[in-house]
């Protein structure tokens, strides 16, 4: 399959030019982790600021830069961009397809992100300083007093979020009509589903935020006040547009790491994962449950108690589906012959990690008690156990599960496994003791604290320069297998692999799937 | 289905990219208008109407007084003197009430104001009727120079029996930029 066709064009012009879904695929991991590096070294600014009290190493303004730009460059750089070069790579090779569908657009989507990061990026140099007002970038922080820099943000946002709507676009219409023969939309790999549920999250609410960049933009250039009282506008209404959007995408965030533990668990308990249907409906119902939660962001605006009420049984309804989830997880191990590769131990890190997150979560959605936690370290430590040991641990676990079936070469396994050990353990120092300093008061986003807060901070830092040190040791993994890697030739790789992707030859060949594959019709999803 | 294209691939893509440029008008079209109707009827945020009160005139309610206090704030660089003549007033449902708030402005040139009302508690807001109030308009006030801004109000007879005092608050922002046409320079 695929000798007689040419191969990837040489030099640069392969990586410009380049329409092949492994190609992109590849680009857009390389690139997720570099913004990740960069916005791992902002929160490294942080945790070393903080991690005495008084005022050592940045001013207060270059640390508001520092968080703004640590959540906007991790959220809308490293975790989003990751999962799409996860799609990229993976959708057409699960499905049986030859390329996504729109592999011209597939080159764009991609290649309008690095100038867009480097505009944000050099905002840090320009007059004023970078976006100072966190990356939910609040009205009026982010109208009236905003520095300068402020357009290149918004212009920033407008071009990512077409990005990620062409990529959207792309995956849908990959997902609808280019399954093989025989794969219908029961059979799918729940990577698949899962990511075709967030593409349409995707185009449903990243036009919403930049509705809510282009009002940012008109207040502050062109005279209009949406968001200013001045003029008749309201700052809350900035929060509500902005959280319409904003929720949705911390489920764009977790739902494709849910579809990639969902493909690694069963292959490593040997068995189907467990309520494959319901796993289905639980991810279709977290999505329409995401768009009528949003205002639980914003508990302490003022909202009359049957908005609290509604808005908290809504949030805490969440918890059904994501249950259903866990529970699922958790069978398909029940007395399966389970073994601890690398690709396992992140899964089971993220399954232990993301309900305790989870949990956290259901209590900050009760109402009055979020007017404690509202704003506080303990929603830093909620929601940093669900993007980080939620979503990065499942990402981790992705590159570690199918880097041999992409390159056709066995990562180092011991290293694999320290990188987790040290991992876990470095995460849950820099993150547990946040809910503590949290639900005892240290408000987030403040770059001094009180004094009793001292140790647990300290403790912070330390367990994040860890977290962060560990990466470096994955990136050397990562490089050290594609250059010297123990070659595999096994196609499945993993003997409990299941799914497209591992009947093709290992390393996977530059172009698969050119004539449909036959889709044994007893064999359902994998 | 409906199908607009035969290409089933161009088919789904000019139907998301409707979704999407539907979901940005959604933003203008319906969330900004939504959110001002739903905080006007609900009186979300102590909002008062921006509109006169012009119903019939309305029986008075002799058996409770129900206080109402006056409080006014600067915005954040508005130098303006500016507060209300009186702090509180009681008075009954139904009866017109005057009253006058005090401007000045302390500078040398001309500027322009406008007073943003709140009213607290906020279930309060929706039975709070002005009849004629400078909040409705600007203010335009010359350099020096000072006025006494007129505020004639109703309670509703039909106010909810355990709100016994009503704060009305103000906020006046200098709107000098806005009112000339010109964007705030940055």
């Amino acid at each position: 399959m695929g000798d007689h066709h040419h191969g990837p064009a040489k030099g640069l012009g392969r990586w410009l030019f380049t329409t092949n879904h492994k190609d992109i695929g590849t680009m857009y991991l390389w690139f997720s982790f570099a913004m990740f590096i960069l916005g791992g070294f902002f929160a490294m600014v942080i945790r070393a600021e903080l991690f005495q009290p008084g005022m050592q190493l940045v001013e207060p303004a270059f640390f508001n830069q520092m968080t703004t730009l640590h959540g906007l460059v991790m959220v809308f750089g490293a975790i989003m961009p990751s999962f799409v070069g996860l799609a990229n790579w993976l959708i057409p090779m699960m499905i049986g397809a030859p390329d996504m569908a729109l592999p011209r657009m597939n080159n764009w989507s991609f290649w309008i992100l690095p100038p867009t990061f480097l505009l944000l990026a050099s905002t840090l140099f320009m007059e004023g300083g970078a976006p100072a007002f966190g990356w939910t970038f609040y009205a009026p922080l982010s109208t009236t007093y905003a520095p300068p820099s402020v357009t290149f943000f918004i212009f920033s946002v407008h071009v990512l979020g077409l990005s990620s709507i062409m990529g959207s676009i792309n995956i849908i219409a990959t997902v609808m009509n280019m399954r093989a023969p025989g794969m219908t939309y029961m059979k799918m790999p729940l990577f698949v589903w899962t990511w075709l549920i967030t593409a349409f999250l995707l185009v449903a609410v990243m036009p919403v935020l930049a509705g809510a960049v282009t009002m940012m933009l008109m207040d502050i250039h062109f005279g209009t006040s949406f968001f200013s009282a001045a003029g008749g506008g309201d700052p809350v209404l900035f929060q509500h547009v902005f959280w319409f959007f904003g929720h949705p995408e911390v489920y764009i965030i977790i739902l494709p790491a849910f579809g990639v533990v969902s493909q690694i668990i069963p292959a490593f308990s040997r068995k189907p994962l467990f309520g494959y249907d319901s796993m289905v409906y639980a991810t279709a119902s977290i999505a329409f449950l995401s768009f009528i939660v949003w205002a639980h962001h914003m508990y302490t605006v003022g909202m009359p108690v049957a908005g609290e009420l509604f808005f908290m049984y809504a949030t805490m309804l969440i918890a059904v589906p994501t249950g259903v989830k866990v529970f699922n997880w958790i069978s398909t191990m029940w007395r399966g012959a389970l073994s601890f590769e690398t690709p396992m131990l992140f899964s089971i890190g993220f399954l232990v990690l993301f309900t305790i997150g989870g949990f956290t979560g259901l209590m900050l959605s009760i109402a009055p008690s979020d007017f404690q936690y509202h704003d506080s370290y303990f929603v830093v430590a909620h929601f940093h156990y669900v993007m980080v040991a939620g979503a990065v641990f499942s990402m981790t676990a992705a590159v570690y599960f199918w880097l041999p079936k992409w390159c056709g070469k066995m990562y180092n396994e011991t290293m694999g496994k320290t990188h987790f050990w040290i991992s876990f353990v470095g995460f849950n120092l820099a993150f547990f003791p946040q809910h503590f300093v949290g639900l005892a008061g240290m408000p987030r986003r403040i770059p001094d604290y009180a004094l009793q807060f001292a140790d647990f901070n300290m403790m912070s830092s330390i367990g994040a320069f860890i977290y962060g040190a560990s990466q470096i040791m994955f990136l050397y993994n990562v490089i050290a297998t594609i250059v010297s890697g123990t070659p595999v030739s096994d196609e499945k790789v993993w003997d409990g692999a299941e799914g497209l992707e591992w009947t093709l030859p290992t390393p996977a060949p530059y172009h698969t799937f050119e004539t449909p594959p036959k889709i044994d019709p007893a064999h359902a999803h994998s | 289905m409906i199908r607009v294209s035969a290409n089933p691939t161009i088919d789904t893509v000019i139907k998301l990219v409707t979704v999407a440029v539907a979901m940005f008008a959604f933003v203008f079209v319906v969330m900004v208008p939504l959110y001002d109707v739903l905080c006007d009827a609900l009186g979300i945020n102590g909002k008062t109407s921006g509109q006169a009160y012009t119903s019939v005139q309305a029986e008075i309610d002799e058996s409770r007084l129900v206080t109402v206090q006056f409080v006014a704030t600067n915005n954040e660089g508005m130098p303006w003197e500016f507060g209300p003549s009186t702090t509180a007033m009681k008075v009954h449902p139904g009866a017109v009430n005057d009253t006058v708030f005090y401007a000045r402005n302390p500078l040398p040139r001309a500027m322009v104001a406008q007073a943003i009302p709140s009213v607290s508690p906020a279930r309060a807001a929706e039975y709070f009727h002005k009849t004629e109030c400078f909040c409705f308009n600007q203010q335009p006030l010359e350099g020096q120079a000072e006025a006494d801004m007129p505020l004639q109000f109703i309670i509703d007879q039909d106010l909810p029996r355990d709100i016994k005092t009503i704060t009305l608050s103000y906020t006046i922002f200098d709107v000098t930029d806005m009112a000339n046409g010109a964007v705030a320079a940055r």
